[in-house]
């Protein structure tokens, strides 16, 4: 029943992509050919007994990282990302397939018994499990695509990973925009700021509160004084980290001595903060390439680059836009035809639902998936063996990443990183790599009575 | 169920709260939205390209070479084309009613959406014709492309040509897009970067009809284009023609080069074609016709042929004795007709038993001489070995530009390297291990053997020899317009290794191969212009190719040349006369009457059939 209840769902996904893939003259034979494969791949899946997955969950990991360091050296270059495998007929790129390996892996890390999340062991070989992949994508020049292991965050959550992490997540992603948006002094400022109000109200009371202001911005207003003087040519941003770090480390060290906890985290946040904002300048201007640079400061409005990335995100939006409530109807999207969008098919698919089916098509697709992922979790939930839920969970984020990632990139609200959208950009790798992962779960599903 | 199961509404909430999200700027972008309200009234946003017009080509006396003519285009969008009257279409164009079908099927093979070619370069009469008649045709639509054109209707090879970018070519500059020209060989491919000008681009609303409706924000984001740059080359454009006819029927090649400063006066390979047959639309017929002669008239035997330099090498051999010090200007080697070594004999033409002079040695090419100053050159006692004496003799060919790349603005790989063997390429073929002996190399004495060298490196030899000890790198770019001067390289003269004092006897002997009464080229002799040359014969399988390469004047000389005729054998019957011919029309500008009989003997020998060449002009 759950399975057939599943598969057409799938189904509907099916003849949904099916049709607007219809228009891509050139690639819709072959992507039919993939769905085909796909569909053969899903059934194979469904065969194999579930004890297999569970069994070979490292071997399968083990072999695809592998094939992700043997890309490295004998990968073909495409879009500059040195990840594909060229095989004549098709193209495979490995980091597609490590998505679900690394899904198998983790569930049975977590499966283990007596496994406890926070204990410092398991969150290193955690770390692993998801490093080693997320390096080697990384290193393919495929930053895209290694964020999507950031999604297993959640899956994690949901074992019992405290919510501070997440907070914490939000927090990063925050200073991370600031950082690139105002510039490292300003952030500085802000986050000392934040830093007293907190020490302010949680503090160790009004008492002490005072004197180290006080003693902070005196020494902050001397040293400008002495900057000035000597012509050190230190500014007032490097004056403000001088001073604010200095302060901070004293009342760090002070409160660990007098056991004011509240203080002690406040000033670790903060000194964290400030590395990190320090540490987001350099790798934005050392590790990103130049491409992903700009795809992000665009996103931020820094720049405004109408005729490079930004026209591919104003090209989507003005296809989607164009669509109105009920679309231009089927195959008669005019934007999207002309090739204005660029790597439609496979990245800006969404373009072309937008264009033909309007809102209601959009807000349908949207839905769709959202309870497609709602149920997806609902199932995982009521799984009784922890590699199942957690393999499931693993299912449901990487998709809802997918599919945050797509779409709002296709209306600003997201940065341009060419992941594709489950089950309806072209490509085989994409294609197949969802169905394994997709069918695992089904099969690990079906098997839930017998494990009793 | 475990105590984190409450945590599956969190997750499920962030997904919900995205999907929220997201419905909600669709909302806002579907629907509330004005901006795009515009475009939901079916119009479309496109970025159209504006094409700069082609930098143009003039010679040295500012005569065009090489202009733009507009060509049309009728491009097709499969998709939008309704019924339509095929006959009237066939009828404007004077296409097949067949042509026409494959055509759409072709395009209609490609893509429904994007337009695609159908018929390329419509003549501006039928343009005409069809603009007028366009509205009845929906789905096709012209375009504007430029195309080359040549008054000349000389140097093909020299100019080359434009044509469709490769994948080779957007892969290697971003600048590119497909279906842009690119310069194909030659100056336009060498100068491409000058002459292409940049791209613009224009924003329009268009219509699904294709149709102009205005601009995007007023024009503020577009980019005129900027028109590419003119240059002006080095080469004279009556000579170049003059060249080319004085070789027609002939196979081989003419190059001129002023040696005070490098610049190249004409440069012809024979069989040369008209350059406006690759132009238009009988351009991949006549490409064909081109590629199948096989008189490779394709080939430009001016730089990219290879022969060996004959009695013409002799001055090098000469000058590295005198500056080796193992001859000086009093050395006398008596000659019996031949030069004998072991069992064997090297032919001379002339004879002195009593002793060659240095001078009479270059007059007379004496082959008993440079076979002896050859042996000293290698065998000389300082280098220790021959080997070593051979590699020595290397060094001073190198600086006279003979067996390198010569780093002229020709387009890399349309220039040849020639060939001056290594020890090791000897080493290999010849004394395979063994004692090195300069007898078995011998022919090298005398310009034949393995020794390679393009019409080019003869030239500038003979530029080199003319300058006393040095050459300007040769070159056909004279100015490009917003340029105040041309590359470094070709400014600065290029000093060889022999001394200039050791120059005038050679130069004297030389001089006196145009004198009267045993001068080999004394039939070539411009009277009132006091030339140097030398005459000579290339080996070669079939008949030998005659050479001859010569300066004028004398004193502060203002060209140089040398020419090769395929298969004629002497060098005094062909290829020194012509190059006389051209020296006169450079130097005088004209013919004088009492030569007019040579011009006339020239223009109509033909060495190649009795038939008619068709690709001949
Ligand atoms: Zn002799």
């Amino acid at each position: 029943m759950v399975l057939l209840g599943w598969t057409s769902i799938y189904a509907a996904v099916y003849n949904e992509e099916h049709s607007s893939i219809l228009d891509m003259s050139q690639q819709y034979g072959k992507q039919l050919l993939w769905i085909i494969a796909a569909i053969v791949i899903g059934f194979f899946m469904l065969v194999v007994d579930s004890k297999f997955y569970v069994a070979f969950s490292y071997p399968v990991y083990a072999v695809t990282s592998l094939l992700l360091l043997a890309v490295l050296f004998l990968g073909t270059e495409i879009n500059g990302a040195r990840s594909w495998f060229d095989l004549g007929v098709v193209r495979l790129q490995p980091s597609e397939f490590a998505k679900f390996a690394t899904a198998l892996a983790l569930a049975k890390y977590t499966s283990k018994h007596n496994f406890k999340v926070h204990r410092l062991n398991s969150l290193l070989t955690m770390g692993a499990i998801l490093g080693i992949p997320m390096l080697l994508i990384v290193l393919q020049g495929d930053a895209g695509s290694a964020l999507v292991y950031a999604v297993f965050t959640l899956v994690l959550f949901r074992e019992g990973l405290s919510g501070v992490v997440l907070f914490f997540g939000f927090l990063v992603g925050l200073v991370f925009i600031l950082t690139l948006l105002l510039g490292t002094g300003e952030v500085l400022a802000i986050v000392s700021i934040g830093a007293f109000l907190a020490y302010y109200f949680l503090g160790a009371g009004k008492k002490i509160i005072l004197k180290p202001f006080l003693y902070v911005a005196g020494s902050f207003a001397m040293l400008l004084g002495v900057d000035n003087l000597f012509t050190l040519g230190l500014g007032w941003e490097y004056a403000l980290l001088i001073t604010s770090v200095i302060s901070g480390l004293i009342i760090f060290v002070l409160s660990l001595k007098k056991r004011w906890k509240n203080v002690t985290t406040i000033m670790m946040v903060f000194l964290g903060s400030v590395m990190f904002t320090y540490s987001v300048n350099y790798a934005f201007e050392n590790i990103l390439q130049q491409h992903q640079r700009s795809r992000i400061n665009l996103l931020l409005g820094k720049i405004s680059d109408p005729l490079g990335v930004g026209w591919h995100v104003k090209q989507s939006m003005t296809a989607i836009g164009s669509g109105g409530v009920t679309g231009k109807g089927f195959l008669q999207g005019t934007q999207t035809k002309f090739k204005f969008v660029p790597e439609q098919s496979t990245d800006f698919i969404f373009c072309t639902v937008g264009e033909e089916w309007g809102f209601i098509g959009t807000t349908a697709l949207i839905c769709l998936f959202l309870f497609f992922l709602i149920r997806l979790v609902f199932l995982a939930e009521r799984q009784r063996s922890v590699f199942s839920r957690v393999y499931g969970y693993s299912v449901a984020c990487i998709l809802f990443f997918h599919f945050a990632i797509n779409i709002g990139m296709t209306i600003k609200l997201a940065p341009v990183i060419g992941i594709p959208l489950p089950f309806f950009s072209y490509g085989g790798s994409s294609l197949w790599s969802f169905t394994i992962l997709l069918f695992i779960f089904l099969r690990l599903d079906a098997s839930r009575l017998e494990r009793l | 169920m475990d105590s984190y199961s409450k945590r599956k509404f969190i997750i499920s909430g962030i997904f919900l709260m995205v999907g929220l999200l997201f419905i909600v700027k669709l909302f806002n972008l579907q629907i509330l939205d004005t901006e795009f309200k515009q475009y939901a009234t079916r119009n479309v946003l496109r970025k159209t390209v504006q094409y700069p017009s082609r930098g143009l080509i003039y010679d040295r006396n500012h005569k065009l070479l090489v202009y733009n003519q507009a060509a049309y285009d009728l491009l097709v969008t499969p998709r939008e084309v309704k019924a339509f009257d095929t006959l009237m279409l066939c009828n404007i164009l004077k296409i097949d009613i067949e042509d026409l079908r494959t055509g759409l099927k072709k395009a209609t093979d490609y893509s429904r959406y994007k337009p695609s070619i159908l018929v390329n370069q419509i003549s501006s009469k039928q343009y005409a014709l069809l603009q007028e008649k366009l509205y009845r045709f929906p789905g096709f639509f012209t375009q504007t492309r430029t195309i080359r054109d040549y008054p000349y209707r000389s140097a093909a090879h020299l100019l080359g040509g434009i044509g469709e970018v490769n994948s080779r070519d957007l892969k290697r500059d971003k600048y590119y897009s497909s279906g842009d020209y690119i310069g194909k060989g030659g100056v336009e491919k060498s100068y491409e970067e000058v002459l292409r000008g940049k791209k613009g681009i224009r924003f329009e609303l268009k219509d699904a009809h294709n149709r102009v409706k205005g601009s995007y924000r007023g024009g503020e984001l577009d980019t005129s284009a900027i028109r590419g740059r003119n240059v002006t080359l080095t080469i004279d454009a009556d000579l170049q023609a003059y060249g080319e006819k004085l070789m027609q029927n002939k196979k081989g090649s003419i190059v001129a080069i002023d040696p005070s400063t490098g610049e190249v006066l004409c440069v012809v390979s024979s069989p040369a074609f008209d350059p406006t047959l690759l132009i238009g639309r009988e351009r991949g017929k006549n490409y064909s016709v081109l590629l199948k002669d096989t008189l490779k008239p394709l080939f430009n035997r001016a730089l990219m042929a290879s022969y060996p330099p004959g009695s013409t090498f002799k001055m090098a051999n000469a000058l590295i004795g005198l500056q080796e010090k193992v001859i000086d200007f009093n050395t006398k080697i008596p000659c019996y007709g031949a030069f004998f070594y072991g069992n064997r004999s090297l032919g001379c033409h002339h004879k002195n038993e009593y002793g060659t002079s240095l001078i009479e040695s270059v007059e007379m090419s004496c082959n008993t001489y440079y076979c002896n100053v050859f042996r000293y050159i290698l065998e000389a006692p300082k280098f220790g070995t021959v080997k070593k004496g051979y590699e020595n003799w290397i060094r001073h060919l190198h600086s006279m530009g003979f067996g390198i790349h010569l780093n002229t603005d020709f387009p890399r790989g349309e220039e040849l390297t020639g060939l001056v063997p290594s020890t090791d390429y000897y080493e290999k073929r010849v004394f395979k291990g063994m004692r090195w002996r300069s007898l078995w190399i011998i022919s090298l004495a005398i310009g034949q053997g393995e020794l390679g060298v393009t019409p080019l490196q003869l030239t500038n030899y003979t530029a080199y020899l003319a300058n006393r000890g040095h050459y300007y790198i040769p070159h056909v770019v004279k100015a490009v317009e917003g340029e105040e001067q041309i590359d470094e390289r070709f400014l600065k003269p290029q000093q060889g290794t022999i001394d200039s004092a050791y120059f005038e006897p050679i130069i004297e002997g030389m001089y006196r191969v145009s004198l009267p009464p045993r001068g080999t080229a004394r039939m070539s002799r411009i009277p009132g212009i006091e030339m140097c040359g030398k005459t000579g014969t290339a080996q070669n399988q079939g008949e030998d190719h005659s050479v001859f390469t010569a300066f004028a004047p004398k004193d502060k000389p203002k060209i140089a040349i040398s020419v090769y005729v395929e298969n004629a054998k002497w060098g005094s019957t062909y290829a020194a006369p012509i190059a006389s011919l051209i020296m006169e029309k450079y130097l005088n500008d004209s013919i004088m009457e009492s030569r007019k009989w040579l011009e006339k003997k020239m223009l109509d020998a033909d060495l190649i059939h009795k038939g008619v060449n068709l690709l001949n002009h």
